[in-house]
């Protein structure tokens, strides 16, 4: 047992910023993306020939392109229909949803061919020779209209309290409507899938840049009529960035698989920008009417949400989502008891939605943290007290909120108190209140968000009724594997399911392994590449609502800490307390007849770990739609120039409890990484159609995302309350600035503007015109 | 985002340049820094079917001679923004010109001959009253920079003739810039931009340069602002005055990031800011 209380005592690798494992393949060039690999040979180039026009009866004629040079040959519309079934969805949708268009293309932007060839050039050359007639059809492009129509496929009520009672014995009553545009992720590496059909055995092995959730394999599985085991899907061990939006690649992974079984030949397809920013996905567009009651105090009594979320053209699974995933959470950061919502889903003649960092936070956050802002503007409250009146205190953590959430751990006055502390608040406050007397536009704006982590599986259920849920089969729980061998000479390998796209799963594995094992980091591979035939992994597995710090770490630490008892064991049978990892994995593998009496041979071991407390929606649709929920308290201060509207964010300051930090530089990236993204949404980025449905932002000139050089650096502060419901007592802090940003910027611009209906994104243009305007709802 | 087949012709001589594009005809174009026009080959934009390559055929270089500068059409920009000849007015717009990476590569001939309407250098060979030099199968001419733009990508360069040359006046006794540019994101095209070049004596403006760029359909001067400047004593009045012309001489068409109003509005406050840091 000594050698176990030396590895006690040495400080743990999990909590150290150890130099990243990734790097240096990375620094040198050598990383591997999707169009690195060639793992079949022979695979020809796919172009896909997509529809000009929002919505349109197609007729595809493909004959001129099929005697073209190097043309192997050409899916359609028609094959799609012959070759695979429509995708399932939450919800049921009149609207069947195929991997291209079959007779009707319901947005610019939809797959109508595959057109397949020897190089992506030839490929290209006669894409350009598919005809495809277009019969117009009026186009669906309004949320709000199109909620009154058929268009709505979706429509629940939630009532926790009493909503009515609470709003009538309210000193105010903030009641708006607040819109978020639809936004993306656009990471540097688009869309990539290499599809090998086997007609012999009936199955589809694909290698796409997938980021999971893994639900995702058994809807794509589906689509294809293939039982999951022929349907092997494998991702490269590096992804140039996805932020969610590789998810929605699967369409493609059935699209380009249907090319592979027709044309009888590996096809490979690599996404370009415009392809990217036209059929990739987005955000869902969310607009939201809240009625919300206070008292005279600043007490939030009462929160009513009429949420109509715009999910494109289809439903395509997860959606919708978006529009649960924070289910738990509609209280925001606040003891308010009383809460209801209708939610609905409608569909436009635009391009789907589907995952993009922060998942709903936010589309909620922006009215929920908008409305607070308003509350305290016109009660005349400093919005930090209205905060402090409403925060959920840390004497009732574990919490439960009305909708279902169980909220784990933390202190968030004491956070908020922080962040206003290294702000400096009380002086920017005063500072940007002189200056308005002076006639400049400065303003202070804070956000206080609860940051979910670990998505319930079941949350997605509450788009049915309790009554629906109970005859269906019951959905809970979010759970990962992992794989981890010793080799005969002590060499220790992971195996993981959480499809990493830059963020340092490797490295933190790692550190896991090497803690339990009493070993150093570098002296664990870690191999990222998921298999769907040979890497454990779940319906959860994948890279989503920031659940690798909380979940896979946890199976990663399992089966390390099961194979350092059998390591142990061996030891204590050899009586060789001290016997070096290599000896030990040595004997095990060479001499299983020495082994204890009853010890399994071998030195692997598969272990699963389920987040505990994610039950399926209860009957009053009460759901813990997350595992762990860290809070962040943001304060911004901007000046905005009255002549350009520029908005200048003069400092911005964001402090996290995100519990137990495993890797400290890491939770930093992903903290400023969060912040780009936010920031984005509120300063620069938006998905435009034209009037008749024709996106406007297809290329980086008029899709902005910011560059580094275009974003303020925040100023990082952290606290640390482990969390009771993880392995390590991590929470999630990917996403959580992606939620705060845009309500804590929309807040310190209507504090320097001194009006109530800010809209994102604040562009210059966009908030030069607003100042032309009267403010509607009340100015200062 | 594959362009069409196109045969490639390097050249190793102006001479050779010009010949391989009076073959090719209307479907040849030159490739200089190819930083707009790889692009539009890979979108399927621009079809030609021969570029020719200017890369090798000694077009560069930047050489000062009788108060000018003059610029070879394949310097790069890069290289005209640390080269101590250029004059400060661009010196202050060319880290405006795409990013460090696109003006390692881009040509400031290149830029100038893409006449795009929101282009910085073309704005600044406008403002300072700059010449270019074109070579063709009827010789050689120089002309002013004023007399090349048309409109978007529409130049008076006739069929198969070079743009070889840029000629950049240096500052002069007394005189004074500025470049003001406003775009939504760095690096990008400008939403509205101006320059100024004062020439001021004993507290009077004695000559005027105003032109702006990006509202426009091309670099275009205003003349009637110019005559507003020239005989006065500069002031925050005057700039004002200034501005708040410019912004009704110009007729934007708007887009989905800014409307007609708002673009004129910031044409008007960009000329006023550069007028006054031109003062």
């Amino acid at each position: 047992m000594g050698t176990a209380t030396a590895r006690e005592t040495r400080a743990s690798w999990v909590g150290q910023s150890v130099p990243r494992l990734e790097d240096e393949a990375l620094l040198r060039g050598r990383g591997r993306f999707m169009d690195d690999l060639d793992p079949v040979p022979g695979a020809a180039h796919a172009a896909i020939v997509r529809s000009q026009l929002p919505h349109a009866r197609i007729t595809v004629d493909a004959s001129a392109a099929l005697d073209a040079p190097g043309v192997v040959g050409v899916l359609t519309g028609e094959d799609v229909r012959a070759l695979s079934r429509p995708f399932p969805a939450g919800i049921d949708s009149p609207v069947p949803f195929y991997a291209a268009a079959v007779d009707v293309a319901r947005y610019a932007g939809e797959p109508v061919a595959v057109v397949v060839a020897r190089t992506r050039y030839e490929a290209e050359d006669a894409a350009e020779l598919v005809e495809v007639d277009y019969d117009p059809l009026d186009p669906v492009l309004d949320p709000v209209a199109a909620s009154e129509t058929d268009a709505c496929v979706h429509d629940r009520s939630f009532h926790y309290g009493d909503v009515d009672e609470a709003l009538a014995r309210a000193d105010l009553v903030v009641h708006e409507t607040f819109r978020f545009p639809r936004f993306s992720c656009t990471p540097v590496e688009c869309y990539g899938v290499v599809a090998d059909w086997d007609e012999a055995a009936g199955s589809l092995t694909a290698w796409a840049n997938f980021q999971g959730p893994f639900t995702l394999h058994g809807v794509a599985a589906a689509a294809l009529g293939l039982r999951g085991s022929r349907f092997r899907l494998l991702t490269p061990p590096d992804s140039g960035g996805s932020f969610g939006i590789k998810s929605s690649i699967f369409t493609y992974v059935v699209l380009i698989g249907l090319a592979a079984r027709k044309l009888g030949r590996p096809v490979r397809w690599i996404e370009d920008r415009v392809e990217h920013l036209l059929g990739s996905a987005s955000s869902t567009q969310r607009v939201t009417t809240v009625e919300a009651g206070f008292a005279h105090d600043g007490e939030l009594l009462a929160l009513r949400y009429d949420a109509i979320e715009d999910v494109g053209a289809y439903v395509r699974a997860p959606e919708p989502a978006t529009l649960y995933r924070m289910h738990g959470s509609l209280s925001g950061a606040y003891t308010v008891r009383n809460v209801a919502a209708r939610n609905r889903v409608v569909l436009t003649n635009t391009l789907p939605s589907g995952l993009n960092r922060g998942f709903g936070g936010p589309q909620l956050y922006l009215p929920l943290e908008r409305t607070m802002a308003i509350a305290a503007r016109r009660m005349g409250l400093d919005p930090a007290d209205v905060a402090r009146r409403n925060l959920v205190p840390a004497e009732e953590m574990p919490y439960r909120t009305p909708s279902g959430a169980l909220y784990d751990s933390g202190d968030y006055a004491a956070c908020l108190q922080q962040a206003l502390e290294l702000s400096g608040y009380e002086r920017r406050r005063a500072e940007a209140a002189a200056a308005r007397a002076d006639g400049r536009l400065l303003g202070v704006g804070i956000a206080c968000v609860v940051e979910p982590s670990i998505s319930n599986m079941g949350y997605i259920t509450l788009t049915q009724t309790a009554i629906e849920r109970a005859q269906a089969l019951p959905k809970s729980g979010n759970a990962e594997g992992a794989l981890v061998t010793i080799d005969p000479l002590g060499g220790v390998t992971v195996r993981l399911g959480t499809t990493p796209q830059g963020q340092g799963h490797r490295t933190v594995c790692a550190q896991v392994v090497a803690d339990e094992l009493g070993i150093e980091p570098g002296e664990v591979t870690v191999l990222s590449e998921m298999d769907t035939q040979t890497v454990p992994w779940t319906v959860s597995s994948g890279n989503y609502s920031s659940r690798f710090s909380g979940v896979a770490v946890g199976a990663v630490q399992r089966a390390a800490a099961q194979l350092r008892a059998k390591v142990d064991a061996v030891r204590e049978h050899l009586e060789e307390p001290e016997l070096s990892l290599r000896r030990v994995a040595g004997s095990v593998h060479w001499n299983p007849a020495g082994l204890p009496e009853g010890m399994e041979p071998g030195l692997s071991v598969v272990a699963y770990w389920s987040a505990p407390n994610l039950d399926p929606p209860d009957a009053e649709d009460r759901v813990a739609s997350s595992a762990a929920h860290g809070f962040i308290a943001d304060v911004c201060a901007v000046e905005v120039e009255p002549e350009t509207g520029e908005v200048r964010v003069l400092d911005y300051v964001t402090v996290h409890d995100a519990g137990r930090l495993l890797h400290p530089a890491l939770a930093d990236g992903q903290v400023l990484g969060g912040f780009a993204h936010g920031a984005g949404a509120a300063l620069f980025e938006r998905h435009v159609v034209d009037e008749w449905g024709n996106p406007m932002t297809a290329s980086f000139v008029d899709y902005v995302t910011p560059t580094a050089p275009d974003l303020p650096t925040p100023r990082i502060g952290h606290r640390s309350t482990p969390s009771p419901f993880t392995a390590l007592g991590a929470k999630g802090i990917g996403e959580g600035n992606t939620m705060s940003v845009p309500a804590a910027i929309a807040n310190a611009v209507a504090d320097a503007l001194g009006r109530d209906d800010v809209e994102l994104p604040l562009t210059a243009p966009r908030v030069w015109e607003l100042l032309q305007r009267p403010p509607e709802g009340g100015g200062r | 985002m594959k362009p069409v087949p196109f045969r490639y012709v390097v050249a190793r001589s102006l001479e050779e340049a010009l010949a391989a594009l009076a073959e090719g005809g209307d479907d040849a174009k030159p490739l200089a820094g190819g930083q707009s026009l790889v692009p539009a080959l890979n979108l399927r934009l621009l079809r030609p079917e021969l570029l020719v390559d200017l890369n090798r055929a000694g077009l560069d270089g930047i050489v000062r001679e009788n108060g000018s500068v003059r610029v070879g059409a394949t310097t790069r920009q890069a290289e005209l923004e640390r080269s101590p000849h250029a004059h400060p007015l661009v010196r202050e717009a060319l880290p405006f010109v795409g990013h460090v990476v696109t003006r390692n590569r881009g040509t400031v001939g290149g830029s100038v001959a893409h006449a795009d309407g929101a282009a910085e250098l073309p704005l600044c060979l406008v403002a300072l009253g700059g010449e270019v030099v074109a070579e063709g199968p009827d010789g050689r001419r120089t002309f002013p920079a004023e007399e090349l733009f048309v409109t978007h990508y529409t130049t008076t360069l006739l069929p198969g003739e070079l743009l070889v040359e840029t000629v950049w006046p240096a500052p002069g006794g007394g005189e004074r810039s500025a470049f003001e540019e406003l775009a939504l994101r760095g690096g990008d095209y400008a939403l509205a931009m101006a320059a100024a070049v004062l020439r001021h004596d004993q507290g009077v403006i004695r000559e005027a340069r105003v032109a702006v760029g990006a509202v426009t359909d091309h670099p275009t001067a205003l003349a009637e602002v110019e005559a507003l400047l020239v005989g006065n004593a500069p002031s925050d009045e005057l700039a004002h005055e200034a501005g708040a012309l410019a912004a009704t001489l110009v007729d934007p068409a708007g887009g989905i990031h800014a409307t007609p109003a708002y673009l004129r509005h910031l044409t008007g406050v960009l000329v006023e800011r550069a007028i006054r840091r031109a003062t």
